[in-house]
């Protein structure tokens, strides 16, 4: 809808627009620009906001002194791996649900719904016992299984928003066409949902990278991704806040860049299809 | 070859039962339409045909031998769907050799017979869009070129012209009818418009709540109907009908006549009554006659143009070897 | 719509998702209400015996469930409260016509990105710090006194860290359903004569109406889940002034080890849960059919 506005009204609305925004904005790129400052810099009083001497020390000094590059690898295998998998399990799931609706496919498509409220913390004893005593405890394979399992249900369910907006029809020409059920999901369904499958694999990276309550509670030094990285600078007080800075820029870049790309996706994959 | 044979073929979705007993047969080389008004069962009966759903009881057969369990790839049966379902991912090309990499045909038997659908179609200047890029008519003719090179027993379309607009269908229905006498394969066609119906079909099969209401060639069901459905639904403006002491004169509870077999005069005739509504065509023109006492509305077709004003009073007479006469039970009396 | 043999193969796509599911929901928390049962401390060996209710009498009447039961309920209501009411107010103002509205709805996002253990580190030294953190700074420049946040007023400062959090969450949501609002209908209203703020108010309000219930039904659900946020900044202190529900069961049965207690504790945040997710899920079931 065009709507008609003055220039006068335009420029105010946007000048309010920009300042909250900026505010919002703001603990992130004081995060930013604290790690590239010296730790004195970092917590001198009145504040440093641009015109301090830009050094990339912290960087170096975060990479030199802990993992930092295990945990990101952490981060990496137990979010995409976690996605992958989640993938594989729920692609063949929403196929059915989408294409082949039966009485039981809402109550189905509900009932994995409320798996995913169940609060964490009414399995974590079970699950931290099972743990311990399978060896799982402080692996990513371990955390790869929880995490699938967390978010099965909103993969399930994207995939299906997505399969649901293509038309049926397409598919039974593929069957009129000749096509098996392999054919029909290897030439028709899977290049048709591949925009779909991408926005799903996205979300599902971003919610598993930052997830803080399974990676805090069933890791260790080993399998430990970034969330629980981060929460071991919790400690110490004083002179480290550039190097904390640092250590954070690194953890949150990747997804939030990965995230700017997915607002669409996001609203759609966290409200279960109700709002798009 | 071409020929499909229904038997005792019954649809039930849950409890509702859509498609109760029917008996079909459909000849090789025939263009059978099927037609009725939305919810009648004509789409699932297609679909039945094509395997794209199961038949709850009966038989289908293709060229004599059982399809009934066979999935739709081994019915050998083309279609076209009323979207289109054309395969957006893929280019007109792509499209059209799709059921031939089915098939497993060579590359250049793929590469033959696409070029040749193409050629028929006037499609050769798109071959390597895709479907997005082109308009109605064109999507329509892909689909069309999908359904034809793999030269199956019969094609089965699916309401395929009722999104485009009125000037195109009318060019598409001359298309699909040239295809069919150059091809001569079986084709069954579901529509709800009868004028669909009678301009193209061999063989019409009107459909009600999922019966067979009457089969016959266009001519035969316009002329001879079966039953009070079958003389209101076939034909454009519709039948008049007309119930009590008119019908009871000539033996029946309902006589129905066509606007068409109606002659007019401003001074004399068997019908009084006041013009209402009238529709210029200039080829016809179309009076809605009001306050004849025998039906609430009367229409009249008369050949050409007519100056007749809105409150005119008119004479109508109907051509008694054209009245259609049916029992009490909408039965038509022979 | 389909035949028997895609119903077949329907059937057996849909299985291993519905088995894992189905072990995941059954096998833990079966065994977490078995445990609720028991007299089981991990630093205590021996033999688990049986004692009923105990473990949920004794939770229940634990003054420090009363505080975290408060603290839930305070936190959840305190951040649904800012994120509503900020989310859209935000959204209101980010669907006019603005130069660079593209930029400042990335601004706006972001903070959603960033993983609960970096913003609550962030807040906690940068900002919340009294000596070090900038907004000790902000009040000595404005010659006040500087306020430790985070030990007088823990919970406070943990609702706004988690609201910064979730407020670009409910902004996204509702200026998506701001943006999906027919036009069509706008101009009819304004054509039958309703003026801009009748047009908000019989239109606009209505259609967020919905967006707005499913923004607070699934942030509650995350919000009764705060943990990361607690555990990094105030570790549930000073004393349970900060510790809701899901730290009270994690400290109960990661830090005193008390299997029981901690699964009593456990099933009592699942009915609490699940509570919420009824309405939830009628929420969502009725767009199902729609």
């Amino acid at each position: 809808m065009a709507r008609r506005v003055s220039t006068r009204r335009r420029v105010i609305v946007t000048a309010i627009a920009w300042a909250v925004a900026f505010l919002i904005f703001f603990p992130i790129l004081w995060t930013f620009l604290t790690s590239f400052k010296t730790e004195g810099e970092a917590v001198a009083t009145p504040p440093h906001f641009l015109f301090f001497n830009w050094t990339l020390e912290n960087y170096i000094e975060v990479n030199e002194r802990s993992d930092y590059f295990l945990h990101f690898m952490n981060s990496v295998v137990i979010s995409v791996g976690s996605t992958v998998l989640g993938l594989i399990i729920a692609i063949p799931a929403a196929w059915s649900m989408a294409f082949v609706p039966g009485k039981r496919t809402k109550d189905v498509l509900m009932w994995m719904l409320s798996t995913k409220m169940l609060p964490p913390v009414g399995v974590l004893i079970p699950i931290f016992l099972l743990f311990k005593n399978t060896g799982l405890m402080d692996t990513r394979t371990g955390l790869v299984i929880i995490l699938t399992l967390i978010d099965l249900p909103i993969i399930v369910w994207m995939l299906y928003t997505y399969f649901k907006e293509i038309p049926g029809e397409i598919l039974e020409a593929a069957r009129m066409d000749g096509a098996g059920l392999r054919e029909e999901v290897i030439h028709i369904l899977t290049p048709m949902a591949i925009p779909g499958i991408a926005s799903t694999l996205l979300l599902n990276v971003i919610l598993a990278w930052n997830e803080a309550f399974w990676t805090l509670n069933l890791t260790a030094a080993n399998a430990a991704p970034l969330t629980a990285f981060i929460a071991s600078y919790s400690s110490p007080e004083g002179l480290f806040y550039a190097k904390l800075s640092a250590a954070s820029m690194m953890a949150i870049a990747p997804i939030l860049i990965l995230g700017w790309f997915s607002q669409k996706q996001l609203v759609r994959g966290l409200t279960f299809g109700a709002v798009k | 070859m071409g020929q499909i044979t229904l038997s005792k073929v019954t649809k039930k979705f849950g409890e509702v039962e859509v498609i109760p007993p029917l008996d079909l047969e459909i000849n090789d080389g025939e263009f059978a339409v099927f037609v009725g008004p939305s919810g009648c069962g004509k789409s699932t009966l297609l679909r039945l045909i094509a395997g794209l759903e199961d038949v709850t009881s009966g038989t289908i057969a293709i060229d004599g031998t059982d399809a009934t369990g066979l999935v739709p790839a081994k019915r050998r049966l083309a279609m076209v769907f009323q979207s289109y379902a054309l395969y957006p991912h893929m280019s007109v090309r792509k499209n059209i050799a799709f059921p031939l990499k089915m098939a497993k045909f060579d590359q250049a038997e793929i590469d033959r017979r696409v070029e040749a659908a193409a050629k028929v179609l006037n499609l050769g200047d798109y071959l390597d869009r895709r479907p997005g890029q082109l308009s109605g008519g064109q999507r329509q003719r892909v689909a069309i070129g999908r359904a034809i090179v793999r030269e199956p027993a019969a094609f089965l379309f699916d309401e395929p012209l009722s999104n485009l607009d009125a000037a195109l269908r009318v060019g598409m229905r001359l298309e699909i009818s040239e295809l069919h006498n150059r091809l001569a394969t079986t084709m069954i066609y579901v529509t709800h418009d009868q004028v669909e119906a009678m301009t193209m079909a061999d063989k019409i099969v009107v459909l009600q709540a999922g019966r067979i209401e009457q089969v016959g060639a266009p001519l035969e069901l316009y002329e001879r109907p079966r039953n009070l459905f079958v003389a209101g639904f076939i034909g454009s403006p519709k039948m008049n009908f007309i119930t009590g002491a008119e019908a009871a004169r000539l033996g029946a509870h309902t006589i129905g006549i066509r606007p068409e077999h109606i002659s007019i005069s401003p001074s004399e005739g068997a019908w009084k009554g006041t013009v209402g509504v009238s529709e210029h065509l200039g080829s016809d023109t179309f009076f809605h006659v009001m306050g004849t006492g025998l039906a609430e509305s009367m229409t009249v077709r008369t050949s050409g143009e007519v100056s007749l004003r809105h409150g005119d009073t008119i004479f109508l007479t109907p051509q008694e070897d054209k009245i259609h006469r049916f029992d009490a039970d909408g039965m038509r009396i022979a | 719509m389909a035949t028997k043999h895609s119903r077949a193969a329907s059937r057996l796509m849909i299985s291993p998702a519905v088995l894992l599911l189905l072990g995941w929901m059954i096998v833990p928390l079966s065994m977490t209400i078995y445990f609720s049962f028991l007299n089981y401390n991990l630093l205590m060996p021996g033999a688990h015996n049986f004692i009923g209710f105990d473990n949920y009498k004794y939770f229940l009447t634990d003054p420090a469930f009363t505080t975290a039961l408060i603290n839930t309920l305070v936190l959840v209501g305190g951040v649904l409260l800012i994120t509503t009411v900020g989310g859209t107010l935000l959204a209101l103002l980010l669907d006019q016509p603005i130069w660079g509205q593209g930029i400042v709805r990335v601004l706006v996002i972001a903070p959603f990105f960033v993983m609960p253990t970096v913003s609550a580190l962030v807040w906690k030294n940068m900002f919340m710090n009294p000596v070090n953190g900038l907004f000790g700074w902000i009040a000595t420049s404005l010659g006040l006194p500087p306020f430790d946040f985070l030990a007088h007023a823990p919970l406070f400062s943990v609702i706004m860290i988690v609201a910064w959090q979730w407020l670009p969450f409910s902004t996204l949501i509702l200026l998506t359903a701001l943006q999906s609002l027919d036009s069509e209908q706008m101009e009819a209203a304004e054509m039958d004569g309703a003026g801009a703020i009748s047009r908000f108010v019989y239109i606009t309000v209505p259609h967020l109406a919905r967006a707005t219930t499913v923004v607070i039904l699934i942030q509650t659900i995350f919000l009764l889940s705060v943990f990361a946020e607690i555990l990094v900044t105030t570790n549930g202190g000073p004393g349970t002034a900060s510790t809701n529900l899901t730290y009270l069961v994690y400290a109960q049965s990661l830090l005193q080890f008390d299997v029981g207690g901690g699964s009593a504790g456990g099933i009592i945040a699942v009915i609490l849960a699940n509570i919420v997710a009824i309405f939830l899920m009628r929420m969502i079931g009725k767009n199902l059919d729609a």
